[in-house]
């Protein structure tokens, strides 16, 4: 088959613009290279929905995360089901002499056209944030920004899309991007050879790999690791807002993070590294993590923590890469989008939609695009009322399967109905396996329920795809 | 169980037992090893044996109604309780409520362990229940982290299923387990257990390919230059064990920080009255006999409560 459109990579900025795109009468392939989508960059993000704060008034990334930030609060988190929650954001300074980095960031920000922003003193942060340190003066209020589970986002995205008749291929790392005789691009990926008249390239941290295979080296990733250590939900209170320092010239800094599902996140760290294969912790990156918080919050414990891991952003200068590549006639890099990407990505997606049309592809919108996408059911979310009625139309709903996230056999069937294939999947769709007890308890049970759903030896049962299996082998 | 039936033999009328998994028992149905009732039964009994005793008496007992497949997913200081099982969300009202919760294991999370986050990595008691319960083999090569009992006894276990168990490294100076399993479980088996060292690193992107290992001085820091890598497809971990009282703790009695067993003035009892904790839920035994021994003493406390019999 011939597609109007390959997008290269299932992240978030691949999945916004395929869902986008799922809007016209297109032909839209979605290749990944990974098992399942959100498995690169994505799977890593914060979670946090900027207000588009931080960035330079002139900045892309200004633009198009305040213009994303507004789509989510409008549109994308009511169509699609989204658990996005706008609790806001402060950004604390220890120092009264800072008073005028707040006053900037506070001008630059109301040039992007974000609202309602204000300076709160010590006064207000002891009735509206109880657990700052001492060391905190004031603080920039931004009302705007809020957190959502980054993952179950794009999930939300590729499900949409595929309803709406995109054809996502995973495992599928591409290898070669040619021309045929015809004019077409000529796409090899997971063995398989794919046609296309346009690429979108937002192929994460191997952006700039791939928009080479095409004959465009215009750009350089490098990857710059950051840092994360998850809290117990337990501690779900111990923050009201997502709490920043003020930023340093490669980051937005320790960050004290709520997220979406209760747990607290406190990280990243930033910085540059070679390998874009490396996601590995260390002890200095702990360290860091645990004093930047706890400089804002000394009530965060090193004993609270359940979950750490480590994400790399695929930066690429200081601004986003969105743009026409017209040595390659009909390239569209999507590039180097790191922090705010996550927000941005639904403005990247429409953006990227305008490139393509100024090049020549109809947009010839779908009588019967399906905008809604039903939110799942998730356990922890609902009040007990709520379940009991679930359990009544679905047994299974009564079937706890995660003891610590409370979550059901039915959730864990409907994630795999959903295109869940890994153990990580399923973790990352419904938090099985991501709670205190990391998996002692749930993941036989899980395992069993991908046998018995997807057909498979016990053997071939995968933590995140191909290589990655749990058991060696089954005794009879 | 052992709480059930002795409040049952202390006159208690009606006791409702929820257990979240399909069968009786506990964490004993996959400790196939034998060591257990040397005290309890003046035998030696494996752990399946040791529960079997206990689920034979609790069915034959009228006045207790099991519940299996039951998760409490609330517990309320005036002992409103409310559980899920498959097909109901039931709701129930008691004069007492024993907490037999147990424990859960420690992770490589809460040492924690740097390096990467491949596939391979498991608490020793989830590869043991793989194993014992399920028969799956999780690796060919383990390294094991932490000399607790289960560590120890998953190290003997791996070796049988003819895994090659390359060592056990143990931060402390002496090992965390018994000493009977040092010897039964490693040098029996020619395992070599490195005290006084850490797992410094887990490498492997998909699947877990090596361990840094390096010693440590008095102040658990790492001795510059001791560093070496071992080889392995898997990391079981046993580093100790927590009480499991999430439950307790969301109904508003009082626990421990250090041990998150509940905080309270003597064995079995919680800060809520008539809550009672038993067995590893109130703090973490080496044996279950004194588990057992102990959790008779909640079921008796319990009737007490109630004045059954009186």
């Amino acid at each position: 088959m011939t597609y109007d459109v390959a997008v290269i990579g299932a992240g978030i900025s691949g999945a916004a613009v395929a869902r986008e795109l799922s809007r016209y009468r297109l032909k839209v392939l979605l290749l990944e290279k990974e098992a399942e989508p959100a498995f690169g960059v994505s799977k890593s993000n914060s979670g946090i929905i900027h207000a588009g704060t931080q960035n330079p008034p002139s900045s892309l990334k200004g633009r198009l995360c305040v213009e994303g930030n507004r789509l989510m609060r409008e549109e994308l988190a009511s169509d699609l089901g989204l658990n996005f929650v706008q609790c806001g954001q402060l950004i604390v300074i220890f120092d009264p002499a800072d008073l005028p980095e707040l006053e900037k960031i506070k001008a630059d920000g109301e040039r992007l056209g974000v609202k309602e922003m204000r300076l709160v003193d010590r006064a207000w942060l002891d009735a509206n944030e109880p657990n700052l340190g001492p060391e905190v003066k004031a603080a920039l209020l931004v009302p705007s920004a809020g957190i959502i589970s980054p993952y179950r986002f794009v999930y939300a995205l590729v499900e949409n899309a595929v309803r709406n008749g995109v054809h996502l291929r995973t495992s599928c790392p591409v290898t070669a991007v040619g021309r045929g005789a015809d004019g077409l691009f000529a796409l090899t990926a997971g063995g398989q050879r794919f046609a296309a008249r346009f690429v979108v390239n937002a192929a994460g941290l191997r952006a700039d790999e791939v928009s080479a295979l095409a004959g465009a080296p215009t750009f350089t990733i490098t990857p710059r690791k950051g840092e994360e250590y998850l809290l117990d939900r337990k501690r779900e209170h111990i923050a009201r807002h997502i709490v920043f320092p003020l930023p340093t010239k490669t980051s937005k800094g320790i960050l004290i993070i709520k997220t979406s599902d209760g747990n607290p996140m406190i990280g990243p760290t930033a910085h540059d590294a070679d390998d874009k294969e490396d996601l590995s912790t260390s002890d200095e990156g702990l360290a860091e993590v645990l004093a930047g918080a706890r400089r804002m919050m000394p009530t965060v414990s090193r004993r609270d923590i359940i979950a750490y891991f480590a994400g790399l952003r695929p930066a690429s200068g200081k601004d986003f890469i969105v743009r026409h590549e017209d040595s390659v006639p009909g390239l569209v890099n999507v590039a180097g989008i790191q922090s705010p990407g996550l927000t941005a990505a639904p403005a990247i997606a429409v953006m990227v939609a305008g490139i393509l049309a100024d090049r020549g592809l109809e947009l010839k919108p779908k009588e019967d695009f399906h905008r809604l996408r039903p939110r799942p059911v998730h356990l922890f979310q609902v009040p007990l009322e709520r379940t009991r009625a679930l359990i009544e139309q679905d047994p299974a709903y009564g079937d706890i399967v995660c003891r610590c996230e409370l979550v059901s056999a039915q959730e864990v069937r409907d994630a795999i109905k959903r295109g869940a294939r890994t153990l990580d999947g399923i973790k990352f769709r419904t938090r099985a396996q991501a709670g205190r007890c990391h998996g002692g308890f749930c993941t036989t049970r899980i395992m069993k329920i991908m046998q018995e759903e997807l057909g498979l030896a016990v053997t071939e049962v995968t933590k995140r795809g191909p290589g990655s299996e749990l058991v060696k082998e089954e005794r009879k | 169980m052992a709480a059930a039936l002795a409040a049952r033999g202390a006159g208690v009328k009606d006791v409702l037992l929820l257990e979240r998994d399909r069968h009786l028992g506990g964490i004993l149905n996959q400790c196939i090893h034998p060591g257990f009732g040397l005290h309890h039964f003046k035998e030696e009994l494996t752990g399946p044996e040791y529960a079997d005793r206990f689920v034979r008496r609790v069915e034959a007992d009228p006045g207790i109604e099991v519940s299996p497949r039951s998760f409490v997913v609330r517990l309320t200081p005036d002992r409103e309780l409310s559980y899920l099982r498959p097909g109901a969300l039931e709701e129930v009202r008691a004069g007492a409520v024993i907490l037999a919760t147990g424990c859960r294991e420690r992770t490589r999370e809460m040492i924690p362990i740097p390096g990467s986050r491949p596939a391979g990595v498991y608490p020793a008691g989830l590869a043991q229940k793989m194993v014992n319960i399920e028969g799956w083999i999780p690796g060919r090569e383990a390294v094991i982290v932490g000399s607790g009992d289960i560590g120890l006894i998953m190290a003997r276990r791996m070796a049988l299923e003819g895994v090659k168990v390359r060592a056990v490294v143990e931060i402390q100076d002496r090992s965390r387990g018994l000493a009977r399993n040092v010897v039964q479980c490693l040098e029996d088996f020619g395992i070599p257990l490195h005290l006084r060292h850490r797992v410094s690193a887990i490498r492997g992107r998909d699947r877990v390919e090596s361990v840094d290992v390096a010693r440590v001085d008095a102040d658990l820091r790492d001795v510059p230059g001791s560093a070496f890598s071992i080889p392995c497809d898997t990391v079981l971990v046993s580093v100790g064990l927590i009480p499991e009282n999430e439950l307790l703790e969301a109904a508003g009695g009082a626990i421990d920080p250090a041990t998150n067993g509940p905080a309270a003035p003597a064995v079995n009892l919680t800060s809520l009255p008539g809550v009672f904790a038993c067995g590893n839920a109130f703090k973490v035994y080496d044996l279950a006999d004194s588990v057992t021994r102990d959790s008779e003493l909640a079921g008796r406390l319990a009737a007490g409560y109630l004045g059954a019999g009186a």
